[in-house]
């Protein structure tokens, strides 16, 4: 495992102060976590091998920070505010990975700012909708109901980790309290729907692109990976057998194989 | 001691297996499955003669809410009942309790400061105006309001009705959440500075701060009775006497389901059925609904894991399904049975908790048309007056109409 710094950094006229978690070496790349908050993860340990990850924690999910959310008002302010941590973090065109909602964030920045982005990754990114495929609203989800949609095996060990509550009754409290207030800071820029104006701006994307899907996906259904990739020129589409809405855990090598290749062609 | 007959017009027929066959009673129990157009025209009917009885039975106001997508209680807007319950008690020393129009779904909030104008006008000065947050299954499942922002809305909206109804020149708004160029509402209320406003509330820390910063009257409005609330209002006579304020009992409403019969065993066997009713099919709620992340701000959400209170209450609720009449009763849920029992334990509750603006709900879940008159009626004439006079001598109700604060006369119940 490798070593992870977390450096906090103050952004938005230091309104928003924000952990990035960074490790390894190597030319940059950025994760950009989805809505349940970043958890430092095999996958990350992987990137990082190879790497130097930053993986900075959405605002207002950071401990200690919960009312910089308070500093955005929309998506609008939101990409502007990555647009400054990028500057700030020195990151020169880094490649830029994005999970879930994270994924969408990700494309925003693409699109808003193409040359921020080196080389961009989508992993099951929300952002678009269709009325006949409509992507879950875990917002709304008992936690079982989720895990049964965003894992191809429910009863597995990566699933059951979700769920699992710590011993230690403080402990439990900080980790409900995180992934709630997670949640309703991601969901700040999503509900009701997670379509705000994306399928407008995608075609501006011109980093070379990677979306990333799990088969089995059941939150976001595979069939958005066709939704990105024919709105973003020269995009390639990767379909990850065995494996649902976290492909990148589900699925580790494939996917880290994957994206190695994407990057280092 | 005001009391007022609060109705929340539900659903009265759903089908026996219900809280089975369906996964909430609110936002998503279908209509096409669930409901008659032909029944509900009826019930909107029983519904408005049964407040417009409670007002000619003496009782001092009648309230109604507003509630979204479901079959629990759905007056979509409150004011269309209200404009027919003022009209009709025009002439009685009534008030017309709106509790009310959600503030941050209803846009521009202008309409609630227009609508409520229309109200206190047409009922010659007699609205109170409730001004509800909402649940989050209103705003936030049927109209689409960002949980985060539901409360923030909210205050913004409270703000611009207020400076509507009492700013000398016409203005411009350039809010966060609205901006109108000239407002200039018409009509204004005929209340002034404006109608007494109320502030439903379910206990949390930020509401109360709200309602004693802007010298408005609290509601804990609950279906848990006084036994479950007492922590909760002294936890709010605390908060008011922590700062200074006069601990004036009209400072505070509350909520509390009541059925009255002739004796105890009649109370059990015309009531028992249409209680269940209500707290296992009209309650019949995921969690999920109550509270999606944001609803709650940070400092009240980490409250509330800290103090384990999401886990005990809906621990609570797990095992009503099997409760009898009994065990509402002695839970306090419901304040049940002859007329003795009711004014005694009533008594108690609003002395307990100290409670000024008394709601009772007389209507309960499936209970139909003649027995909600009957409940009515047992209620103002042989629960009511036992309860009246109570706090009159000592305070001032600054939260009701000025018109109607001195006690309504006994010969009105005769008309």
């Amino acid at each position: 495992m490798v070593a992870v710094q977390e450096q906090t950094v103050s952004v938005w006229k230091n309104q928003i102060n924000p952990k990035v978690h960074v490790a390894g070496s190597g030319p940059a790349l950025v994760f950009l976590h989805g809505a349940y908050g970043l958890t430092w993860d095999p996958f990350l340990d992987t990137l990082a091998e190879q790497y130097t990850v930053y993986a900075p924690e959405h605002p207002g999910t950071t401990l200690g920070d919960p009312d910089g959310i308070k500093a955005l008002d929309d998506l609008w302010d939101l990409v502007l505010y990555y647009d400054e941590l990028f500057a700030q973090l020195g990151l020169d065109n880094p490649t830029v990975i994005g999970h879930s909602f994270g994924g969408m964030v990700a494309a925003e920045i693409a699109a808003c700012y193409p040359q921020r982005v080196g080389k961009l990754v989508l992993l099951s990114p929300i952002g678009l909708w269709r009325d006949d495929v409509p992507v879950k609203n875990w917002m709304i989800l008992p936690a079982e109901e989720v895990v049964k949609a965003a894992f191809y095996d429910p009863s597995g060990p990566l699933a059951q980790q979700m769920l699992s509550v710590p011993e230690d009754e403080k402990e439990a409290q900080d980790l409900q309290i995180r992934v709630t207030w997670s949640l309703a800071c991601t969901g700040k820029f999503i509900w009701p729907i997670p379509d705000k104006g994306l399928k407008k701006r995608i075609h501006r994307i011109t980093a070379p692109t990677l979306i990333v899907w799990g088969t089995e996906d059941k939150l976001v259904p595979p069939t958005y990976a066709d939704e990105f990739g024919s709105r973003i020129a020269g995009s390639r589409i990767a379909m990850v057998e065995q494996a649902a809405h976290v492909p990148q855990l589900e699925q580790l090598g494939r996917v880290s194989d994957l994206i190695r290749d994407f990057i280092q062609p | 001691m005001k009391v007022s007959m609060f109705h929340l017009m539900p659903y009265r027929d759903l089908p026996d297996d219900f809280e089975q066959k369906y996964h909430s009673v609110w936002v998503d129990p279908p209509w096409t499955e669930l409901g008659d157009a032909e029944k509900v025209g009826q019930y909107y009917n029983w519904s408005l003669d049964e407040l417009i009885h409670a007002a000619k039975s003496g009782m001092d106001g009648i309230c109604v809410n507003e509630h979204h997508q479901n079959a629990y209680g759905f007056m979509p807007n409150p004011n269309l009942m209200g404009s027919v319950l003022a009209r009709a008690t025009n002439g009685m020393d009534v008030a017309v309790v709106q509790m009310g129009s959600t503030l941050p779904t209803t846009n521009p909030p202008t309409r609630v400061a227009e609508e409520y104008g229309m109200l206190d006008t047409i009922s010659g000065g007699r609205l109170v105006a409730g001004m509800p947050l909402g649940t989050a299954m209103d705003a936030t499942l049927c109209a689409g309001i960002t949980p985060i922002e539901q409360r923030e809305r909210y205050y913004e909206a409270h703000d611009l009705i207020l400076k509507a109804w009492t700013a000398d020149d016409i203005f411009a708004w350039n809010g966060k959440y609205y901006q109108l160029p000239k407002v200039n509402v018409w009509p204004r209320p005929i209340q002034q500075p404006h109608p007494p406003v109320w502030i439903p509330g379910l206990g949390s820390l930020s509401t109360w701060e709200f309602a004693a910063q802007h010298n408005h009257c609290y509601c804990f409005l609950s279906y848990y009775g006084p036994k479950a609330g007492k922590s909760v209002m002294d936890g709010f006579w605390q908060f008011i006497g922590d700062r200074g304020i006069e601990p004036n009992p009209y400072r505070a409403g509350f909520l509390q389901l009541v059925a009255v019969a002739e004796t105890d065993a009649k109370a059990e066997a015309l009531y028992e059925k249409h209680i269940q009713y209500f707290y296992n099919k009209s309650l019949h709620i995921p969690p999920e609904y109550f509270f999606p992340p944001g609803h709650q701000d940070y400092r009240s959400l980490e409250n509330n894991i800290r103090k384990g209170i999401f886990k005990s209450y809906f621990d609570k609720l797990d095992s009503i399904p099997n409760w009898k009449f009994k065990d509402f009763v002695d839970e306090g849920f419901v304040i049940a049975g002859s007329p003795a029992t009711v004014r005694d334990m009533l008594a108690d509750a609003a002395k307990d908790l100290r409670i000024g603006n008394l709601m009772v709900l007389l209507h309960i879940g499936s209970m139909p048309h003649d027995l909600t008159l009957k409940n009515i009626d047992m209620f103002s004439s042989e629960v009511m007056p036992h309860i009246h006079d109570m706090w009159d001598n000592q305070w001032e109700n600054h939260w009701w109409p000025e018109k109607l604060r001195t006690k309504r006369q006994a010969s009105i119940a005769a008309l």
